[in-house]
């Protein structure tokens, strides 16, 4: 390891990296600019001046931002929490046992992070007219568990297949029932795997626009809030407040739970 | 009193391979019993048959006179240490060993005295603060001896307890163990697929081949008088005589086994005793195996191996008389 980190890369290969990198995340420099850009019409660069007052504007006197707001969070906790109890559930039942088609259904848990959102958009908001399902905040909640059971499962599958069916049987074999195993066992086991699959389904389901689009009914979560306030030339920058405080309530968690599995990943490990 | 455990004509079938096959057993009260076969001859799974990880597809089992079908492994009072080991990643040793009595409900103080004495009954006092990733195979092996223990229970099961350990080590686990056993006076049930640690070990043996029961006694049982052709070859190794050879060598005629280590060789000239058989033949392998030296010699109808003295000054190719008392030759079934 070390002697490779000393090794040192071609010029051109280090500019063209350099490139690309600045090329995926320049963009998210203009959002924070414009968040502080003077001119509130139309996006100007350079910017003519610089002022912070739309975070007070968008704190103060725009209370249309908070509905979305709120909804956005609630449709994230809940799809959240779903995905948390289907996805272990379906990782302990495909990890454990050995069966004829277990590939497949494996493939279908998580097909629908693969599958373009359009068509899962399209496929739930069809799925809800034939069963005469009410578009309501219901219908977004299902539609991102969809996708966020997937992020659950994957991370706690990884970590379900590290666990050694022994200390199952071992646990049971000690006195405790199917209940006590679980607790003291196999969730101290796969917890951080857990809370990083919850958080990163969380991240997703905040910012989802597409899937949101097609199964929502007159509900405005916060991305589709940003996109129509996009096409209003009035208090644009306000946008920006709002997507700077996106950016960071998506960024964190994501990057906490990079560091979970991670460490994880290290202890889980050491311990064989 | 009724059997520790008792196995009733119990099968327990995967799919189509019958893993065990209308096994019968009673093992008694203070017992230390093996279980030893070749891999996949059943005996796993009538460990696990026990712990309640399996339950049988027919037939009927009790432990201490008690129906056990349908009872799941924590209502059992009965212990497994685990091949792997299995303890627990995520506790440090002393919280391991104090696992059963958590769960038991029994007060914190309480449970972490007895984890503590579990540990010093298996020379691991002052470990509890470990974690289980610190320690050695050994250790990890008294480790898991120590959390089934703590509970007390009336059967402990041990699936190839010394497997993982290199000779030293497993020589004098060998020696705690029997001394534990017998100390404690728990039944202890373990399998082995070693024929040293069997007869070594054990009080008795059950030896498994294709899921059946071939032959129960004790060690000296099975060494002495091999029920079959399998124990006679499985266990130690032997030299299995055909009926006429056995014949003609006054034993009896029927498959017949003749250990290598009962088999003498007579210098030229020298009588061979009363009581005796013999046979001429001329060594085609000779093979030093220090404490002593095995050779193969062809005679008219088959070879023989014998054990004899490394002090041998025999070589490759030299002809010799091999003699061995009429009694050591051990008529057995006709079954394979």
């Amino acid at each position: 390891m070390s002697s490779k980190g000393k090794t040192v890369s071609p010029l051109g290969l280090r500019i063209s990296a350099i490139g690309g990198l600045l090329f995926l995340h320049l963009p998210l420099f203009f959002i924070f600019l414009y968040a502080f850009t003077t001119e509130e019409k139309s996006f100007e660069f350079p910017p003519p001046g610089l002022t912070t007052k739309w975070f007070g504007v968008a704190w103060n006197s725009r209370p249309d931002i908070w509905p979305p707001l709120y909804l956005s969070l609630q449709v994230a906790a809940i799809a959240t929490i779903l995905a948390l109890i289907f996805g272990t559930l379906a990782a302990a039942a495909l990890s454990r046992t050995k069966f004829f088609g277990r590939e497949s259904i494996s493939l279908l848990f998580v097909l629908p992070i693969a599958l373009p959102g359009i068509i899962t958009g399209i496929a739930l908001r069809s799925a809800f007219d034939i069963m005469s399902i009410p578009f309501s905040v219901w219908t977004i909640i299902l539609g991102h568990a969809t996708f966020c059971i997937v992020v659950v499962y994957n991370n706690a599958v990884a970590r379900f297949r590290r666990l050694s069916g022994n200390l199952v049987e071992a646990s049971m074999d000690l006195g405790a029932d199917g209940f006590q195993t679980f607790r003291h066992v196999i969730l101290p086991q796969i917890g951080t795997a857990l809370l990083a699959g919850g958080m990163l389904a969380f991240a997703l389901s905040f910012d989802e626009v597409i899937v949101t689009t097609f199964t929502a009914g007159q509900q405005t979560t916060l991305p589709i809030w940003m996109l129509s306030e996009l096409i209003r030339p009035r208090q644009r920058p306000v946008t920006n407040v709002v997507a700077v405080f996106v950016f960071l309530v998506t960024l964190l968690p994501i990057l906490a739970a990079y560091y979970l599995t991670r460490e994880g990943e290290h202890t889980g490990g050491s311990s064989k | 009193m009724s059997p520790a455990v008792r196995f009733q004509n119990v099968s327990r079938h995967f799919g189509s391979v019958r893993a065990v096959d209308g096994v019968s057993l009673d093992i008694e009260p203070g017992e230390f019993f093996a279980l030893l076969g070749p891999s996949g001859s059943g005996k796993t799974t009538c460990l696990r048959l026990i712990a309640g990880f399996e339950q049988p597809d027919e037939g009927h089992i009790e432990i201490f006179g008690e129906t056990v079908e349908g009872v799941p492994p924590y209502r059992r009072n009965v212990n497994t240490v685990f091949q792997d080991y299995a303890l627990f990643p995520h506790m440090t040793v002393g919280e391991n060993v104090a696992y059963g009595l958590m769960i038991k409900g029994v007060e914190k103080s309480v449970r972490e005295a007895k984890a503590k004495d579990a540990l010093a009954m298996v020379k691991l006092g002052g470990y509890e603060g470990r974690r289980t990733a610190q320690l050695s195979g050994g250790q990890r092996q008294r480790v898991a001896l120590a959390r089934a223990l703590v509970n007390g229970p009336k059967v402990l099961l041990l699936d190839e307890p010394l497997g993982a350990l290199d000779l030293k080590l497993r020589e004098q686990m060998q020696e705690e163990l029997k001394s534990l056993q017998t100390s404690l006076g728990i039944t202890f049930v373990f399998v082995t697929h070693d024929q040293g640690e069997a007869l070594s070990m054990a009080n008795r043996v059950a030896i498994f081949s294709d899921g059946k029961i071939v032959q129960v006694g004790t060690p000296t049982d099975v060494y002495e008088r091999p029920a079959s052709r399998f124990v006679a070859d499985f266990v130690g190794s032997s030299n299995v005589l055909p009926p006429e050879f056995a014949a003609s060598h006054s034993g009896t005629p029927s498959w017949t086994s003749l250990r290598p280590e009962r088999i003498e060789v007579v210098s030229d000239g020298a009588a061979i005793p009363s009581g005796y058989a013999s046979v001429k033949g001329l060594i085609s392998v000779i093979s030093y195996q220090g404490a002593v030296t095995r050779i193969t010699v062809v005679t008219e109808k088959l070879p023989l191996i014998a054990s004899i003295p490394a002090t041998t000054s025999l070589r490759k190719g030299d002809h010799v008389t091999l003699a061995w008392p009429k009694a050591a030759m051990v008529a057995m079934g006709e079954s394979a």
